[in-house]
């Protein structure tokens, strides 16, 4: 075993597994939980009615996100139902010590921007989350994946979860991203090559020079968007980069620790002559601001193309037609120019500062479009922060766009910031499926240039237009 | 919770012969709201079954009462997206006992497993076979056998077997559940987590 080569995934899989079942799953520990206000009250329930306690409270950490309201924070929640839960996440947290930052709290934000922004998220660890977008922490070379409710009480009650090994899939990337191309295009670009099933059943590691030159901001859009392949998640091996984001952050470890973690984090890296049940090869050459034009993340483009043929697509052909019509499209449409009602920038997929830098890269000395509504959400208070340090919030407001509070908003509509039914939304977040956005809105996923670029003109244009 | 046990069922099916059917499609996120699992499956395909001013959409299958059953047959894919465990919730609630897809997404089929809802992916060619017989007859049923891991189309007596691994067949025949399992185990897991140390 010691001599073989072997991937980031195994050696960090490996190091986790507390029993491996026979003909079974392994069982697996965790290092990292993060719970929120939608997944985790049934899970609570079932410790109460088994009378059972949370095994390790430090390493859960809980964040009110989903149902929370973008605006007017400091009142009381006025859905009934939203206040309910976010009322039972503060109980059950206060009464299993669990760390709780609810809304007003200055580190509340979406769960995926808070773990990492505070260096709670670090290389090597197992991370989970009741919630699939969790892959975003694979960013810093650990495994992270969503899991389901009844798993979440399994990792509040013991810390471990019983889960079969995922098979090995490589992604690489080489090459030099073209203008304008943005981690966002390279994720929808994978994601259409592969399909929406396309890596069901594998776990991800991205490799090659386009993720190694990534930012870690960017590399957290790339693992977020691995479940929108099928992946359980996704990974990149942890490198300086990845070291210079987590050094001096909160909750990361310092002086002997640091340097103890980062000798282990250094070894983490898949080996030379490491072999992966699927490999595959794309370059960046070949990417160019994508746009998606139909119901599934997998439906996508690059902007300046036309709406492929039916006939023409690897999976999903039979509900090509229901996609289409939904969207109120057509074959060979070009996207180019269609209209845009709302666009929105924000959610754990593009909702960080470098996000909301490129958003107003393009808006800067521009007006926002008359006709669109704009929603621009931070993915935590940090980031608001940050937004309002660095003078982006007066390029925001001089363009007619106001800043409103971290959430997750209008990327799943639990809020009150749903797009109507057959409206257009120009959306930075992750998913186009059918009434994701609110019953009967009809979304475009891309880039925050592409998001900035149509609130401005309010039609699908290539940001290249405008730079 | 301990989830009911399952052995073999024999029932009439629910067609819904649609691709990527993502959790999203099975319970919108707005009906997650509840703290209690129990209520989702009102909600089921809330989307697809009902408009907007909540009649029903009659040419969806739930609203066609010649379509009953515990068995729900899905186009591949089926349960992609959001992790939501409310999907097999509402399923379940509904009254499925089974899916039968020729692909599952991973989490949803986990979730699913977690609920006591049997997943059972079958080749594609198999699904089509299960669609043409429900289209010839609704009343047509199907055999699904844990302990033999099979599915039986009655009317014309073909069979396909499908996997689950030993150890959730186990739980899923006894009532069994994971929480159990780890609880058993905990010194162990303990011990572990003294020598792991993150």
């Amino acid at each position: 075993m010691s001599n073989k080569p072997t991937t980031l995934f195994d050696k960090v899989w490996d190091a986790h597994v507390v029993r491996r079942i026979e003909d079974g799953p392994d069982v697996f520990f965790i290092d990292r939980h993060f719970i929120h206000e939608v997944t985790s009250p049934v899970a609570f329930l079932g410790l109460e009615s088994r009378g059972i306690k949370v095994m390790f409270p430090e390493h859960t950490f809980a964040t009110a996100d989903h149902n929370t309201p973008t605006v007017n924070q400091h009142l009381p929640v006025a859905d009934p139902l939203s206040a309910n839960q976010l009322k039972a996440l503060e109980q059950n947290s206060a009464k299993y010590g669990i760390s709780h930052w609810g809304l007003g709290n200055p580190k509340n934000g979406i769960v995926h921007v808070v773990g990492p922004e505070n260096g709670i998220t670090l290389p090597g660890m197992t991370i989970v989350c009741g919630d699939s977008h969790t892959s975003t922490h694979g960013a810093f070379g650990a495994i992270a994946f969503g899991i389901g409710t009844s798993e979440v009480e399994m990792v509040l009650s013991s810390q471990c979860i019983m889960q079969p090994k995922p098979l090995k899939m490589r992604i690489n990337v080489t090459g030099s991203l073209g203008k304008a191309v943005t981690p966002k295009d390279v994720t929808l670009y994978v994601i259409s090559q592969l399909t929406t099933a396309g890596a069901t059943g594998y776990f991800v590691e991205y490799a090659g020079e386009v993720f190694e030159k990534m930012s870690m901001e960017g590399r957290m859009t790339v693992c977020n968007m691995s479940i929108e392949m099928g992946a359980r998640g996704g990974m990149i091996a942890p490198d300086e980069t990845t070291f210079a984001y987590i050094n001096g952050r909160e909750l990361a470890p310092k002086g002997e620790a640091w340097d103890k973690a980062l000798a282990y984090w250094k070894t983490l890296k898949t080996d030379e002559g490491a072999t992966f049940d699927k490999e595959y090869n794309f370059n960046a050459a070949d990417i160019e601001p994508m746009i998606t034009y139909g119901t599934n993340p997998g439906m996508g483009m690059g902007i300046s193309k036309s709406i492929p043929k039916g006939a023409d697509l690897k999976g999903g052909a039979a509900t090509y037609e229901k996609s289409l019509n939904y969207m109120g499209f057509h074959e060979q449409d070009q996207m180019i120019g269609k209209k845009v009602d709302y666009v929105f920038i924000g959610s754990c997929t593009n909702g960080r500062i470098e996000d909301f830098r490129a958003f107003a890269s393009i808006v800067k000395g521009r007006k926002k479009a008359d006709h669109v509504t704009a929603w621009v959400v931070p993915g935590s208070h940090i980031v608001e922060s940050q937004i309002k340090e660095e003078g982006i919030l007066d390029i925001l407001t001089e363009a007619g766009f106001a800043l409103r509070q971290p959430g997750c908003s209008a990327c799943l509509a639990m809020n009150d910031d749903k797009v109507p039914a057959g409206k257009y939304a120009v959306s930075t977040s992750n998913r186009n499926f059918e009434g994701r956005q609110g019953p009967g809105s009809r979304t475009m996923l891309a880039s925050p240039l592409v998001a900035a670029a149509a609130a401005i003109t309010g039609y699908v244009t290539d940001p290249r237009d405008l730079m | 919770m301990a989830y009911d046990k399952f052995n073999e069922l024999t029932s009439t099916a629910v067609p819904l012969p649609i691709e990527n059917v993502d959790t999203d499609q099975i319970i919108p996120a707005r009906f997650l709201k509840a703290t209690k699992r129990e209520g989702f499956g009102d909600n089921l395909f809330r989307d697809w079954r009902y408009n907007a001013d909540n009649t029903p959409k009659q040419d969806f299958v739930l609203n066609n009462p010649i379509y009953t059953g515990k068995i729900l047959v899905g186009g591949t894919n089926f349960g992609s997206g959001s992790s939501r465990e409310h999907a097999a919730w509402a399923i379940y609630d509904y009254g499925f006992r089974c899916v039968v897809s020729s692909f599952f997404a991973d989490i949803f089929k986990n979730n699913a497993i977690n609920m006591g809802i049997l997943p059972v992916q079958v080749s594609p060619e198999f699904l089509a076979k299960i669609f043409s017989s429900i289209e010839a007859d609704p009343k047509n049923q199907f055999t699904v056998s844990l302990p033999d891991q099979t599915i039986t189309i009655l009317s014309t007596g073909e069979k396909e077997t499908f996997n689950i691994n030993g150890y959730k067949k186990h739980n899923l025949l006894n009532g069994f559940d994971d929480i159990d399992y780890l609880q058993a185990m905990k010194e162990d897991i303990a011990g572990f987590a003294k020598i792991h140390a993150i």
